[in-house]
């Protein structure tokens, strides 16, 4: 049944790079090739492969039954999703775009979340549910909301989000395999960067909850996920001339959060800045900050500071670039580190 | 300038639209205008399975009067009562084969009960121990689902599920009048008749939404209409005509079985206590409309009807009573025990392994409970 093809989006041609988007498709085709139980549902899944194409060729490979366009329906594909692993399926359901998962928080929240608890361990949820997120596309409103704060506020939810090719493959099959639900957030501005990341030779699969240190350096940590590594990685770049020498800690995981890795970066730098695009009231940062504080606080030189998107309502498009964190908003903040005693 | 004065515009024929008709057939998917019933019609009557729905009937009637006594002595935190609604619980229980699967909502208890789950299994969501007291794969029983409507979407989920894998499984979805009104209902409605998957929907109609009535819940000319909107047949049923009942589900269930795919049923009954112990019936509806479903309650019309047949005699009825208040004693002694929680337990059915945040937090708590005892 899974063999391999070379037409098939997932697989790289020889000599050209692979992207984030082949990965997670052949993340999900492995999975599927693997156990017949992984089942991939959502609007436009099959014949389209998706409005990103994560699911190209899914349906033609393994099936309408394995990969199933669904009614227009988020309440319903998450709803039936919950029934399909209750009856021992492991479905992977495409919520298409951020702002159009909120239809399906309530099963989310009160099913998914919920249901190893509710029955005390007799009925878990192994199912994963990929949401396109984030802005930096240019797309019109409901387009580019950054959600993540809505699902780490629930307890029971893994959540993740890559920010590597590489990571894109490994988290996705981790999740897919994890037995407790899994909401995996793609940056979708980074759907199309590339890696020379082969999924001949995939990276090893890590467990869900390890941050990874992107860059080492000793004056500050940057802390971050997602669509905001790479632009960490570019202002820890320019801040070199300015004599800073930046740690980025890309956190992976949200939830399980990784205390461990971001608390040595701290303790080891004394200053830390969570960068993300979500709004900075009542978002990520603000519970980052605490944590470091309560645990690192006689290691810090300064206050943690937070690098978010503005609390507004996503900003059309045009109006983007003014929202999301970059480069120089980030350097300020580095440069406010420099915090004196009075100050 | 007009129109007919438009260059050009003498040469412009509109094209005929494309042929249309009909996906499927909306005739055969009506129900019928009265509901279905089988008591007081002279149709013949299975003598075994009459006597056992006279005996689950007696028996849930009992339960629920248990259950809101132990309500009033605080032994539950709340308990919606079925009362009057009887038939619906027991026969839609008991048109299911073992391999099936049953997705109750919160008043659903008997129904659960008469499928045969443990009195005080079915009993902890309401006492307030835990949520779910049974494992749901054992007895094929979804967790008592509170959030309304919900419920029915997994139904189609699992059996469309099971469907995949081979398996002749059906999935029974109960869910309240008021609940019909909620997106997940069209959306589980609406799936399941794509999927064309082996699901029976039934709404027991008992009149009212906590105070709402129907009247202010829909404007569909039955609930049982909505189906045709989907691509699926709509049935009503007298849902205190157990037989009735019983007769309906069995048939929407062996055609799902069959791969005829999903029914909605509706079945209309009463709800004869208030919605909970909560609740105060008399701010929203008089006592002669209670009366007057009083003279159609299930158990009453069906001992009526066996005993004039001559399928159930004074000893079967004493027995039923004898049976049901046996049960009755063993619930009440059972649920006055004071039931032994673990607190620690708050944290292990999370996530599958316990996350820093858990660890730290459970260390704290059994601190805690440690300083107490000391
Ligand atoms: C989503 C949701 N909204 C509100 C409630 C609160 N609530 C509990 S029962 C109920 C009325 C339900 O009426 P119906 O569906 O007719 O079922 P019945 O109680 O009559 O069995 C309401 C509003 C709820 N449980 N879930």
């Amino acid at each position: 049944m899974a063999t391999a093809t070379d037409r098939t989006a997932g697989r790289r041609t020889a000599g050209k790079p692979a992207t984030m988007a082949q990965a997670l498709q052949r993340a999900m085709r492995d999975a599927m090739a693997e156990d017949p139980t992984v089942h991939v549902l959502g609007e436009d899944v099959g014949t389209l492969g998706g409005v990103f194409r994560v699911t190209d060729g899914l349906a033609k490979e393994f099936g309408e039954d394995r990969c199933t366009d669904t009614p227009l329906a988020e309440a319903g594909i998450l709803g039936t999703a919950v029934g399909m692993a209750m009856y021992g399926l492991r479905p992977v359901v495409e919520m298409q775009f951020d702002a159009f998962a909120y239809p399906a928080f309530e099963q989310l929240i009160s099913h998914v979340a919920k249901m190893r608890n509710r029955t005390r361990g007799a009925m878990t949820m192994p199912l994963v549910v990929r949401v396109p997120y984030g802005g930096g596309i240019g797309g019109v409103e409901h387009h580019s909301d950054s959600s993540e704060a809505y699902y780490m506020a629930t307890p029971g939810l893994q959540v993740v989000t890559p920010s590597t090719v590489e990571d894109a493959y490994g988290m996705l099959r981790a999740a897919i395999a994890s037995d407790d639900p899994v909401v995996f957030l793609e940056p979708k501005r980074l759907y199309w960067s590339k890696s020379d990341w082969s999924p001949d030779d995939p990276a090893p699969v890590e467990p869900i909850g390890k941050a990874a240190v992107r860059r080492t350096g000793t004056s500050a940590t940057l802390i971050t996920y997602g669509p905001s590594v790479p632009v960490c990685l570019e202002a820890a770049e320019a801040a070199r001339e300015e004599g800073w020498d930046l740690e980025v800690v890309d956190l992976r995981s949200l939830v399980p959060f990784d205390d461990e890795t971001v608390c040595a970066s701290v303790r080891r730098t004394g200053r830390a800045v969570v960068v993300h695009e979500s709004a900075g009231f009542g978002g990520p940062g603000g519970e980052i900050a605490a944590r470091i504080t309560e645990r690192c606080f006689h290691h810090l030189e300064a206050p943690v500071l937070r690098v978010a998107g503005f609390d507004i309502p996503y900003p059309p498009p045009m109006l983007e670039k003014h929202h999301l964190p970059g480069v120089d908003r980030v350097l300020d903040a580095v440069a406010r580190l420099q915090w004196e005693a009075g100050h | 300038m007009t129109v007919q004065e438009l260059p050009g515009a003498a040469a412009y024929r509109p094209a005929p639209p494309p042929a249309w008709r009909h996906r499927t057939d909306p005739a055969p998917l009506l129900p019928d205008s009265e509901p279905f019933r089988v008591l007081g019609t002279g149709a013949e009557l299975d003598r075994a399975l009459m006597l056992k729905l006279y005996a689950e009937l007696v028996r849930g009637r009992r339960y629920n009067a248990q259950a809101t006594a132990l309500t009033k002595q605080g032994r539950l935190a709340v308990y919606p009562s079925s009362t009057g609604q009887e038939a619906c619980e027991v026969a839609a229980a008991l048109a299911l084969e073992e391999r099936d699967w049953l997705f109750p909502s919160y008043r659903d208890t008997l129904a659960a009960v008469a499928r045969g789950l443990d009195p005080v299994q079915a009993l902890t969501l309401l006492r307030g121990d835990w949520h779910t007291g049974y494992d749901p794969r054992e007895h094929r029983i979804a967790p008592l689902c509170t959030p309304l409507a919900t419920q029915l979407p997994h139904a189609v989920g699992l059996a469309h599920a099971a469907r995949l894998k081979g398996d002749d499984v059906v999935a029974l979805a109960l869910v309240g009048d008021g609940g019909t009104s909620e997106g997940d209902f069209h959306e589980a409605l609406n799936f399941a008749a794509v999927w064309q998957a082996p699901v029976v929907f039934l709404v027991q109609n008992n009149g009212f939404a906590i105070s709402v009535p129907l009247a202010k819940q829909t404007a569909a000319p039955s609930l049982a209409h909505k189906a045709v909107g989907y691509g699926m047949p709509g049935r009503l049923v007298d849902g205190n005509d157990a037989p009735a009942v019983h007769q309906v589900l069995s048939e929407a269930i062996g055609r799902a079985r069959r791969g005829g795919g999903p029914t909605l049923i509706e079945a209309v009954t009463y709800r004869m206590e208030a919605h909970t112990n909560a609740d105060d019936a008399t701010r929203y509806r008089g006592s002669a409309e209670v009366e007057a479903w009083r003279a159609h309650d299930p158990i009453r019309i069906l001992e009526g009807e066996l005993t004039a047949r001559g399928i159930l005699d004074e000893d079967g009825v004493r027995a039923a009573a004898e049976a049901a208040e046996a049960m009755a004693a063993a619930l009440r002694e059972r649920m006055n025990a004071e039931p032994v929680l673990d607190p620690m337990d708050l944290f292990t059915e999370v996530y599958a392994e316990r996350n820093g945040q858990l660890r730290e937090q459970a260390a704290q708590l059994r601190a805690e409970l440690e300083a107490e005892a000391r």
